[in-house]
């Protein structure tokens, strides 16, 4: 264990403590508790930069090592400028946080608990190697989302926002598993870099194509590509502090971050190209046309942010068509991951800082919609400014630092239809075309945010409150984000070198020990990008001047196939019912019905192995002699058994089964193990408490009359069951073939657990794991039970109140 | 209803006390003879099953006022605990580790991980079952 995986769970420390000192600062607020955490990650993974420049940080843990599952973290370019984004924007979050959720009527200690357990996960997606531990990190980055999103959960909307998010980012989660278990089956391993250091073996096998669009899947339902964006929009149910952290900076990029990883492994297909390079652009062009007709800001920035992560997403596939050529040093599509990583940080800070200013908008007016909104500028010049920064940013506009990612993203579209690898030549020209209408959108909404809310007329008459400028604390994180824009857009070398290029060395390995470097002009002359920028933004300035002559068109005409919310509540709905009718006909409510569904799966399953396996190995000649004691035995277990079968009071079959395991710990002692005589015998003891316990409340023992078909068919099952049973004892029993594991116990229970009782030993030493879940089975059993109970006795006592 | 269980009542205020201490005995020596956190806590659990007949719930309330429910959680939260000391040691999850101290008074002991372990297993098998016997004796 060493300080980097320290590092990735000091804030899940932290959320565990929140609970536990909560109840004693209430007088402070919960956030400047937290706070220094991210602060000290940040400044910690700083210290990084000058090892990821040329190289990586590796630190391994063993976890499961029989498995090859290892908590192996790696820190190189890429990683870094993540685990940068998350900390940094995660303090600036965690500060503003304190600012905009009062002390005195929200549930504080849920909010940061939740937040830093996110934090947490998003550091373990970015940082570790092994791809199982990556799964984990990353279906808790879905899970802590849901708990943010569900955040307000007494309103309707937010409720239905976290689920929609949670079922769809888990499905892909499920997915990304599938593909990581395709990849070990194909190469043995969990680890990413030995992984890729396989390329030529995962190319080759026939599994690659499958493996490749489970992990994008996984990747593309993260990061809200078309047609999974659909949960981002009313993900925005969370605070707004939420939005700008999980939805615009961090969670959304865990797919692009995938992808990026991925790029080494994958990109020599021309598959990868097509499918990240169509469905990003697709998501980019739907996204930005959708931004525009929306008239709550945050709707407006969810779907920005859909349409500027397919940006990112199209700039990783036509940088994938880099990975073919062999001289990096005139190779054009280089450009295109280097525009990826500029405008992945660009992105962070200019959505950060818009979301942020929306906050200040709602906090301050009450409201966010742009109908009710304008004339802001006098009343909040400050957040006026932070606004006017963040949207010319994300428009594409100069001197901001999205001017020359998004030119890069031009020149990239351009140079795409050189392409001759995949025959792009004739298709390839309508990506850049569609890169520029949806560019021109893009201008269209960035407008919209900043002149229908801070320009026009004021209309105080509108707004739920009166407007102020916010207070300080508000006005400091988008302050600094807003800087960030600034200084990146008049000296982007400044991250050039530090930053962007050992990211890119790391999505491109072969570039590390070249000569290589990244050099970002300002100015970089007449090009096709310049015409292009020019022409959206005399394009954008028309459409915007004529936004209410085309906007009824998209609003009310485009068909309603296109409405992909519209079929995910449809598919809840049709699943809904569908299970709700499958569960009216198979669940009787009687327990005899379930087990003949258990024990009838039980015999098909064990016996089904056992022939498909022909594992059925026996040599009678090895059994133990059987005793006069075991006869007897035998014959006190067959009477109690036909007595409960026949019995017609429950209390005489209650005893007869305390009787019958009694017999069995009798049967224990004999065989010489009075580990589980003991553990049979208290057993037995407070089952049959238990029973009578409940003796009372359980209903008429009744004996009902049944067809002679199903009394037929439970004799089948009855005599499978055993016979099964049989077989499998005989065969476990059995040593003839594979040598018996308790010698290993024998040997080694003194040696290496220092204990002399083998049960035991097994039981917290050897397979400790079995217990440690066995227990909290139990615990959740229990809980179960508690609440299924008291849930009853309320309802009851509600009746009994009418 | 007024039973006549004085017999029953007075045996149990003697017996609890000789199951919880065998009880305890056979936790200590779980790790060498035939005993364990798993059984010491049913055994446990039986005793005090045996006062909640004896006497009644309120009764097992008033001796024992614990929230058997924390129980349990505190019981789950000493197992994972003890997994975690492998992992700061640098070894995988619930990798456990033994010595031997020499103590003041008790003179050469060894001392095992696995009995925080052990600890936790019998916290929560406590825990579970006076719940579930609570829960369902209360609702009468």
């Amino acid at each position: 264990m060493s300080f980097l995986h320290l590092a990735i769970f000091l804030p899940f420390l932290m959320a565990m403590l929140i609970p536990i000192f909560y109840r004693w600062t209430k007088q402070l607020h919960t956030g400047w508790i937290v706070l220094p955490i991210p602060v000290i990650l940040f400044i910690y993974f700083l210290t990084f930069i000058p090892q990821t420049m040329d190289g990586v940080v590796t630190q391994t843990m063993p976890w499961i090592p029989s498995l090859g599952i290892n908590f192996t973290v790696v820190v190189d370019g890429l990683s870094l400028l993540f685990a940068l984004l998350i900390t940094g924007i995660g303090s600036l979050v965690t500060f503003y946080s304190i600012f905009y959720l009062g002390k005195k009527k929200e549930r504080l200690n849920n909010f940061y608990a939740f937040l830093f357990i996110f934090m947490t996960a998003m550091l373990g997606v970015v940082l570790s190697d092994n791809l199982v531990v990556l799964y984990l990190f990353w279906e808790m980055t879905s899970i802590s989302s849901f708990l943010l999103i569900g955040y307000w959960y007494h309103r309707e909307r937010s409720r239905y926002g976290a689920r929609k998010s949670l079922l769809i980012t888990v499905f892909g989660g499920l997915m990304l598993l599938g593909g990581i278990l395709l990849l070990h089956v194909i190469t043995g391993s969990f680890s990413l870099r030995e992984i890729i250091s396989e390329a030529a073996l995962v190319q080759s096998s026939s599994l690659f194509i499958p493996a490749m669009i489970f992990i994008l899947l996984g990747a593309f339902t993260k990061s809200a590509q078309v047609p999974f964006h659909i949960w981002l929009p009313d993900a925005m149910e969370a605070p707004t502090p939420v939005s700008a952290y999980l939805h615009s900076a961090t969670m959304v990029k865990a797919g692009i971050y995938l992808v990026a990883r991925f790029t080494p492994l994958f990109a020599v297909s021309g598959a990868w190209f097509w499918t990240i390079t169509l469905v990003g652009i697709v998501t980019l062009f739907w996204g930005s046309i959708t931004a525009t007709k929306k008239t709550d800001l945050k709707a407006i920035l969810a779907y920005s942010t859909i349409s500027q992560l397919g940006l990112i997403m199209t700039l990783l596939g036509v940088g994938a068509a880099a990975l073919h050529f062999d001289s990096w040093n005139d190779n054009i599509y280089i450009g295109a991951i280097v525009a990826a990583v500029f405008h992945l940080f660009n992105h962070a800070t200019f959505k950060g800082s818009l979301f942020m200013m929306v906050g200040i908008v709602d906090h301050e007016t009450g409201t966010r919609d742009i109908r009710r909104l304008g004339g802001l500028m006098q009343i909040m010049p400050i957040t006026a400014t932070i606004a006017f920064i963040g949207t010319f940013a994300m428009a594409g506009l100069p001197p901001f630092n999205g001017f020359l990612s998004k030119e890069m993203f031009f020149q990239s579209m351009v140079d795409v239809t050189s392409l001759n690898l995949f025959h792009a030549e004739t298709w390839g020209v309508i990506l850049p075309v569609i890169a520029w209408i949806g560019s021109i959108f893009t201008f269209v909404y960035s407008m919209i945010i900043f002149f229908k809310t801070f320009g026009g007329k004021f209309k105080p008459h509108l707004l739920p409150k009166k407007p102020h400028e916010a207070p300080i604390g508000l006005l400091l994180p988008p302050m600094i984000l807003a800087a960030l824009v600034v200084i990146t857009g008049f000296f982007p070398n400044l991250i050039a070198k530090p930053l962007l290029e050992p990211a890119v060395k790391s999505i491109m390995p072969s570039l590390y020990g070249t000569d290589y470097s990244i050099h970002i002009s300002f100015w970089h002359g007449f090009t096709m990008a310049l015409a292009m920028t020019a022409g959206v933004i005399i394009l954008g300035i028309l459409l915007y001047k004529t936004a209410n002559r085309w906007k009824p068109f998209i609003t009310e005409k485009v068909p309603a196939f296109f409405r992909w919310g519209k079929a995910y509540d449809n598919s809840l709905y049709y699943m809904e019912q569908g299970s709700y009718r499958f569960t009216l006909w198979v669940m009787t409510g009687w327990l005899r019905t379930y087990l003949n569904y258990m024990l009838t799966a039980f015999i098909i399953l064990m016996l089904g192995t056992i022939f498909a396996t022909d594992a059925l190995n026996f040599d009678i000649s090895t059994i133990s002699r059987v005793t006069m004691m075991d006869y007897v035995l035998v014959l006190v277990v067959i009477v109690t058994l036909v007595g409960i079968v026949f019995s017609k009071s429950r209390i005489t079959s209650i005893i007869l089964l305390g009787a019958m395991g009694y017999t069995i710990s009798i049967f224990f002692i004999v065989a010489r193990a009075p580990d589980l005589a003991l553990t049979q015998l208290v057993i037995e003891t407070i089952s049959v408490v238990l029973y009578l316990l409940v003796f009372y409340h359980l209903p008429q023992f009744s004996n009902i009359e049944e067809k002679p078909r199903w009394l037929s068919a439970k004799t089948f099952i009855s005599i499978g069951v055993g016979l099964t049973v049989f077989l499998i004892s005989l065969s476990a029993y059995d040593t003839t073939f594979f040598p018996s594991i308790s010698q290993y116990y024998i040997d080694n229970t003194y040696t290496k657990a220092a204990g002399k009782n083998i049960v035991n030993v097994i039981l917290v030493d050897f397979r400790g794991f079995d217990t440690l879940f066995e227990t909290a089975v139990l615990a959740i059993a229990s809980i179960g039970i508690f609440g299924m109970i008291k849930l009853r006795l309320t309802r009851r006592g509600k009746n009994e109140n009418k | 209803m007024k039973t006549n269980d004085v017999l029953l009542r007075n045996v149990t205020k003697v017996v609890v006390f000789i199951i919880l201490l065998f009880a305890l005995h056979l936790f200590m020596g779980g790790h060498y003879n035939p005993g364990g956190g798993f059984v010491a806590g049913l055994i446990s659990a039986g005793a005090i099953t045996l006062t909640l007949i004896a006497y009644d719930t309120q009764t097992v309330k008033s001796m024992l006022n614990i929230n058997t429910i924390m129980m349990t959680g505190v019981g789950l939260l000493f197992a994972v605990g003890t997994g975690m000391i492998g992992i700061i040691m640098g070894d995988p999850f619930l990798t456990h580790k033994f010595g031997h101290v020499d103590l003041p008074i008790l003179g050469d002991t060894s001392l095992h991980t696995a009995t925080i372990f052990d600890l936790g297993v019998y916290l929560v098998v406590v825990g579970v079952t006076l719940t579930i016997i609570q829960t369902i004796g209360e609702s009468d």
